[in-house]
C-alpha cells in the first residue's frame, strides 16, 4: 500500500493511477463561478478499502464525490472506477445522497424507494416480481426497517430516512459503495446499525467511501482517510495519515487542536 | 337525451374529457417537480408559436401549428433556463421574464399580420371555442357506427385523441425514470439515468398535449388542467400511482360536470344562454381543489 | 411620428397615458424589486390573473344598479377585490396544505381566471354587454380611451410610485434580512402585506393599459434587468425603476404611433430589449463579462494542472489542458517540456509545497486557507513569511 502525502518534499501528487484501484480520480477541479470547490484534486481507493473522506466544512468532501459520480460537471478531470471510465462502470457503484438533498414529502413508501434501488434490473416496463420484492425486504432487514415497508417516507424519523436510504443502495447489489455524510443527524441506533452494514459489505469485498464529519470515530470506522480541504492533503491507512499534524494542515492549526481535543490524539 | 345530444354535446365533452385527462397526467409530474408554473408558460408561449407557424406556413394546418407551438415551448424552456444559469436570476423571475415576452410577442404577430382568413385571435387562443366543435353529420345514436357521419367529425377530436394516447404512452414508458428523477435527481443521475433528457421529454410532452389541447380549449383549461387535478391529487393520497390515478379522476370530472355546468347550468337557472364551457370547466376544477384542500385525507404535509 | 410622441405632441389623450404608463412602469419597477428579492415574483401572475373575475362582478352589479356599468373606477375597485381574494387563496393554499407555492399560484390564476371567463359570456348576454368592451383588460388598450380614464390612470401611477417611494425603507429591510427585520421591531406580515397591496395597486391601474396578462411583465422584468448593474437594493429599486418608467413611457408612445401596436405588447417588448442588453452587456454579471471571466479561469485553472503534471512528470490527461500549455509555449508540439515551461512548473510545485507547510504552521494555518488552488502564494503571504517556510522545507519534518 503507497502511502502518498506530503512529506518531507511537501508533493500532493499522487503516482500514476494504480491498475487495481477500485476508484482513481485525476486532476478533478469543480468550481461554482470563479472560485474552485475542489483543486486538481487526486484519488485512489483501493478495492476492499473503507475510506473517509475527511475535511472542514466548505472543504468539497459532498462535491469531490458529486463529481466522482458525475452529478456536478467538473471543469476538469478524469474518473476511473475498477480501471474502467464511469460511464461503464455505473453498474457497479452506489451513492447514497445526503438525506436532505431529497423531498420526503414525495408521494411514495419505504418499499417503492428501495425498489428505485432495482431500477437497472427491471428496466422501464419490467414487471416487479415476487423475488424483486423479496430482494428489497431483505435490503431493508439488513438496515432493521422491515416493519416500516409501507410507511409513507414522510413518516420517518431522519436515523429511518437515511437507513432507508442505505437499503436502497444495498439492493443496487454494487461494488463500490459512496456515501455523503451517511451518519450526520442520526440516532445512535441507526449510526451503529448502518456502520455494521457497512463493515458487512467492506467484509464481503466491497469498498466504501463515505463523507464523514466526526473525526473521533474515524480510526474506529476507517481503514483509510482522504483529508481534503479544497485541495488533497493527504491520503491512506488512518494509522499513517489521521495524525494530529495532518489534520492542523487540513483543519488549519490551531483550530484543529481545539476542534479536535484530546480523543483524536489519543486514538492515533 | 337523443340525437341532439349526440350532435351537440357527445364531441365536445370527449374533447373537453381528452384535453383534460393529456394535461393532468404530465402536470402530476410539473406539480411534484415545483414546475408547476412551467405549465402557465407553455400555455403561454403556444400562442406566438402558432402564430409564426401559421405566419411560416402560410396555412392554419395542423402540422404547422403543432410544430410551432412545441418549437416555442422549447425555445421557453431554453430562455427559462439560460436566464435562470447564465444571469443567475431564480427560476420564477426567468419564467415571468419569459413567458410575458413571448406572449407579447405572439400578442403583437397576431396584430400585424393577416390573419383574418383562419380562426385565430387572441380570445380564441385564451378560451377557446368547445361549444363550437359539433358533429354535423350526426343524426342520432346510429351515427356513431356509421362511418359516413364518423367520417365528418371535427378534425379537432382526432388530434387530441392522437395526443392523449401519445401522453399516456410517454408516462406508461417513462413512469419510473420520471419518478426516480423526480424524487432524488441525484440518485437518478448516479444510476446513469440522463435526468436532463427525462425533464426536457417532459415539457415537450406537456407542449404537446397543451397544443392539442388549446386547440380544442384555449389555454386556461390548459393551466387549469396542469395544476389544479394534480394538485388536488395529492391531497388526496400519499402514493404516486394513486396520486396520478385520482387526478385523472378529476379531471375527467371536472371536463364533464364543467361542461354541463356550462350548457345546461344556466337554462336551469332560468336564463337563455350558456357560459364558456372551458371556464367553467376550470372553475369546477378549482371547486374540487378547494374541497380537497379542506377535507383531503392527505392535505397536510407529515414531515 | 415616434419623435412626436416622445416629446408628448400626439394630443392630451396620449400624452396623458404616456405619463400614466411611465408613472406606472416606474411603480411596478419599484414594487416589483422587492418582490423579486423575496424570490416571489409570480405571485403577481395570480394577482393579475384574479382580477378578471372582479372586472364581470363590478360590471353586473352596476348593471342590476341601473348603471352602465362601464365606470372605469368601480371596475378597478372590483378587480382589486377579486385580487385579494386570489392573493389570500394562495396563501391559505401554501400555508394550510402540503401545497407549494407555485402550485398555489398555478392554480389560483388558472381557476379564477377561467371564472373571470364565465362572467364575461354572461356580460356579453346581456343588452348592454356586447358593447363593453371588457375584453380590453385581457390585453389593455389605449385607443378611443376616455380622458377621464387617462387621467385616472396617470393619478393612480403617481400614487402607486409615491407610495413605493415613502415605504421603500421597510421593503428593502425585509427583502434584505427578514430575520434580522424582525428582530429590530419590524412587522414583517404587515410590510409583506403592504407590498402586496401595492403590487395589487400597480395591477389595477396597469389593467386598461397594459391588460392583466402581460402587467406582470412590469413588475418582473424592470427588477430583473436592473439586478445585472448592481448588488445594492436600494439602487436596485432605483435602476428598476428607471426601466419600468423608460419602458412604459417608450412602449405608451410606440404604440400610439401606428395601428397594430397594441400598448401592453410594445410596453413589455421594450422592457424585454432592456433586459436583453442588461442580460448581455452588463459589465460583472452580464452574460460576455461572465463568459470571458469563465474563460479567463478555466485556462488558469489547466495551466496549473498542466504545470503541477509536468513538475511530477505525470502524463498529461486532458486535451485542453495540452493545447493551453502549448499555446503558451510550456510545452514542445511533440509534448515534451520547454525550458520555460519546467522553470514556471518548477515553481508552481514550489508554491504547493510551500502551501502545504504553511498550512501545517499554526500561526500562517490561517492565511494558507486562502489558498484556493490558484491563489499566487506572494499575493497572501509576505516575503518574511515565504522566506520562514522555504527554512521549514530545508529542514524536512518526518510524517507517518
Amino acid at each position: 500500500m503507497t502511502v502518498t502525502l506530503a512529506s518531507s518534499d511537501g508533493t500532493a501528487l499522487a503516482s500514476a493511477p494504480d491498475a487495481g484501484a477500485a476508484l482513481t480520480v485525476r486532476g478533478m477541479t469543480v468550481s461554482y463561478g470563479e472560485t474552485p470547490v475542489i483543486f486538481s484534486i487526486d484519488m485512489d481507493v483501493l478495492p476492499g478499502s473503507m475510506t473517509a473522506i475527511v475535511g472542514p466544512n466548505g472543504a468539497g468532501k459532498s462535491t469531490l464525490l458529486k463529481a466522482v459520480l458525475g452529478i456536478v460537471k467538473p471543469l476538469s478531470g478524469t474518473v476511473r472506477v475498477f480501471d474502467r471510465p464511469l460511464r461503464e462502470a455505473l453498474p457497479r457503484v452506489a451513492y447514497v445522497p445526503q438525506r436532505a438533498s431529497v423531498d420526503w414529502d414525495f408521494p411514495t413508501r419505504v418499499i417503492d424507494v428501495v425498489m428505485m434501488g432495482l431500477g437497472r434490473e427491471l428496466g422501464l416496463l419490467g414487471r416487479v416480481r415476487a423475488h424483486h420484492r423479496a430482494r428489497a425486504m431483505d435490503c431493508l432487514e439488513r438496515v432493521g426497517m422491515t416493519e416500516f415497508a409501507a410507511r409513507q417516507i414522510g413518516q420517518l424519523s431522519g436515523g429511518q430516512q437515511q437507513r432507508v436510504f442505505l437499503a436502497r443502495a444495498l439492493a443496487q447489489g454494487a461494488d463500490l459503495y459512496l456515501l455523503d455524510e451517511p451518519f450526520a443527524g442520526v440516532d445512535a441506533a441507526t449510526e451503529a446499525a448502518i456502520i455494521a452494514v457497512l463493515k458487512e459489505l467492506r467484509a464481503a469485498g466491497k469498498t466504501v467511501v463515505a463523507v464523514h464529519h466526526d473525526l473521533s470515530t474515524v480510526p474506529d470506522y476507517f481503514s483509510d482517510v482522504f483529508l481534503i480541504n479544497r485541495t488533497r492533503i493527504a491520503q491512506g491507512p488512518v494509522e499513517d495519515v489521521f495524525t494530529p499534524e495532518m489534520l492542523d494542515r487540513t483543519y488549519g492549526g490551531r483550530l484543529a487542536t481545539a476542534q479536535l481535543g484530546g480523543l483524536t490524539r489519543d486514538a492515533v | 337525451m337523443g340525437a341532439d345530444f349526440v350532435a351537440l354535446s357527445i364531441v365536445p365533452l370527449v374533447i373537453g374529457v381528452l384535453a383534460a385527462v393529456a394535461c393532468a397526467l404530465p402536470g402530476n409530474f410539473l406539480v411534484l417537480r415545483r414546475q408547476a408554473l412551467i405549465g402557465d408558460a407553455i400555455s403561454h408561449v403556444v400562442l406566438p408559436g402558432i402564430v409564426v407557424g401559421f405566419l411560416v406556413a402560410g396555412v392554419a394546418g395542423t402540422w404547422p401549428m403543432l410544430i410551432g407551438a412545441t418549437a416555442a415551448a422549447l425555445v421557453a424552456v431554453l430562455m427559462i433556463e439560460g436566464i435562470q444559469r447564465l444571469g443567475r436570476v431564480e427560476p420564477g423571475a426567468a419564467m415571468g421574464v419569459t413567458f410575458t415576452t413571448l406572449f407579447a410577442a405572439g400578442v403583437l404577430l397576431l396584430e400585424q399580420s393577416d390573419t383574418s382568413s383562419v380562426h385565430l385571435d387572441v380570445e380564441h387562443a385564451l378560451y377557446g371555442n368547445l361549444e363550437s366543435l359539433i358533429w354535423i353529420d350526426a343524426t342520432g345514436w346510429g351515427s356513431l357506427v356509421d362511418l359516413q357521419a364518423l367520417a365528418g367529425l371535427p378534425p379537432e377530436l382526432t388530434r387530441i385523441s392522437v395526443a392523449a394516447l401519445g401522453v399516456v404512452a410517454f408516462v406508461w414508458f417513462a413512469w419510473r425514470p420520471l419518478a426516480v428523477s423526480t424524487f432524488d435527481e441525484g440518485f437518478a443521475r448516479s444510476m446513469g439515468l440522463p435526468v436532463r433528457a427525462i425533464g426536457i421529454a417532459l415539457v415537450v410532452v406537456s407542449a404537446l398535449a397543451a397544443v392539442a389541447a388549446f386547440d380544442a380549449v384555449g389555454s386556461i383549461i390548459v393551466i387549469a388542467m396542469f395544476i389544479c387535478p394534480p394538485a388536488a391529487a395529492r391531497l388526496v393520497t400519499n402514493r404516486l400511482v394513486a396520486q396520478v390515478a385520482w387526478s385523472v379522476g378529476f379531471a375527467v370530472l371536472s371536463a364533464v360536470a364543467g361542461y354541463v355546468l356550462a350548457g345546461y347550468g344556466p337554462i336551469w337557472l332560468g336564463f337563455g344562454n350558456s357560459v364558456s364551457a372551458a371556464g367553467m370547466i376550470a372553475t369546477v376544477s378549482g371547486l374540487i381543489l378547494a374541497v380537497c384542500a379542506i377535507a383531503g385525507p392527505a392535505r397536510h404535509a407529515t414531515t | 411620428m415616434l419623435f412626436d410622441a416622445l416629446t408628448l405632441q400626439l394630443g392630451y389623450n396620449v400624452t396623458l397615458v404616456m405619463l400614466g404608463a411611465a408613472a406606472l412602469g416606474m411603480a411596478a419597477g419599484g414594487a416589483g424589486t422587492y418582490l423579486f428579492l423575496r424570490k416571489r415574483a409570480l405571485v403577481s401572475d395570480a394577482v393579475s390573473h384574479a382580477t378578471l373575475p372582479g372586472v364581470g362582478v363590478a360590471f353586473l352589479v352596476m348593471v342590476l344598479l341601473g348603471g352602465d356599468g362601464r365606470w372605469l373606477p368601480g371596475l378597478l375597485a372590483g378587480s382589486a377585490l377579486t385580487a385579494g381574494i386570489g392573493l389570500l387563496c394562495v396563501a391559505a393554499l401554501t400555508r394550510r396544505t402540503r401545497l407549494t407555492e407555485d402550485a398555489a399560484i398555478g392554480a389560483v390564476l388558472s381557476v379564477f381566471f377561467g371564472l373571470g371567463i364565465v362572467l364575461l359570456t354572461i356580460v356579453q348576454t346581456l343588452p348592454l354587454g356586447r358593447q363593453a368592451g371588457l375584453e380590453s383588460f385581457l390585453l389593455g388598450s389605449t385607443a378611443g380611451m376616455l380622458r377621464s380614464d387617462a387621467l385616472l390612470i396617470a393619478a393612480g401611477g403617481v400614487v402607486t410610485l409615491l407610495a413605493v417611494a415613502t415605504l421603500h425603507r421597510p421593503f428593502t429591510a425585509v427583502a434584505f434580512d427578514p430575520g434580522f427585520a424582525q428582530a429590530t421591531g419590524q412587522n414583517i406580515a404587515r410590510i409583506d402585506l403592504t407590498l402586496m397591496m401595492l403590487v395589487m395597486a400597480v395591477t389595477v391601474v396597469g389593467l386598461k393599459v397594459v391588460g392583466l396578462i402581460l402587467i406582470v411583465a412590469l413588475l418582473i422584468i424592470p427588477p430583473v434587468a436592473a439586478r445585472f448593474w448592481t448588488d445594492k437594493a436600494e439602487t436596485l429599486a432605483l435602476i428598476a425603476a428607471a426601466l419600468g418608467g423608460l419602458s412604459g413611457y417608450v412602449g405608451a408612445g410606440l404604440s400610439a404611433t401606428a395601428p397594430g401596436l397594441p400598448t401592453g405588447p410594445i410596453i413589455v417588448l421594450v422592457a424585454f430589449a432592456l433586459f436583453a442588453l442588461s442580460f448581455l452587456a452588463a459589465p460583472g454579471r452580464g452574460v460576455v463579462a461572465l463568459a470571458l471571466r469563465h474563460r479567463h479561469f478555466q485556462h488558469a485553472v489547466h495551466l496549473r494542472q498542466g504545470l503541477l503534471a509536468i513538475a511530477s512528470e505525470q502524463p498529461i490527461y486532458e486535451a485542453l489542458t495540452m493545447r493551453i500549455l502549448r499555446r503558451e509555449g510550456l510545452v514542445r508540439a511533440d509534448g515534451v517540456p520547454t525550458d520555460a515551461g519546467r522553470g514556471r512548473a518548477a515553481k508552481a510545485l514550489r508554491d504547493e509545497t510551500r502551501w502545504q507547510v504553511a498550512r501545517g504552521t499554526e500561526h500562517l494555518s490561517g492565511l494558507a486557507a486562502r489558498h484556493d488552488g490558484l491563489t499566487e502564494i506572494e499575493t497572501v503571504l509576505t516575503a518574511d513569511q515565504i522566506a520562514e517556510i522555504d527554512a521549514r522545507i530545508a529542514t524536512p519534518v518526518e510524517v507517518g
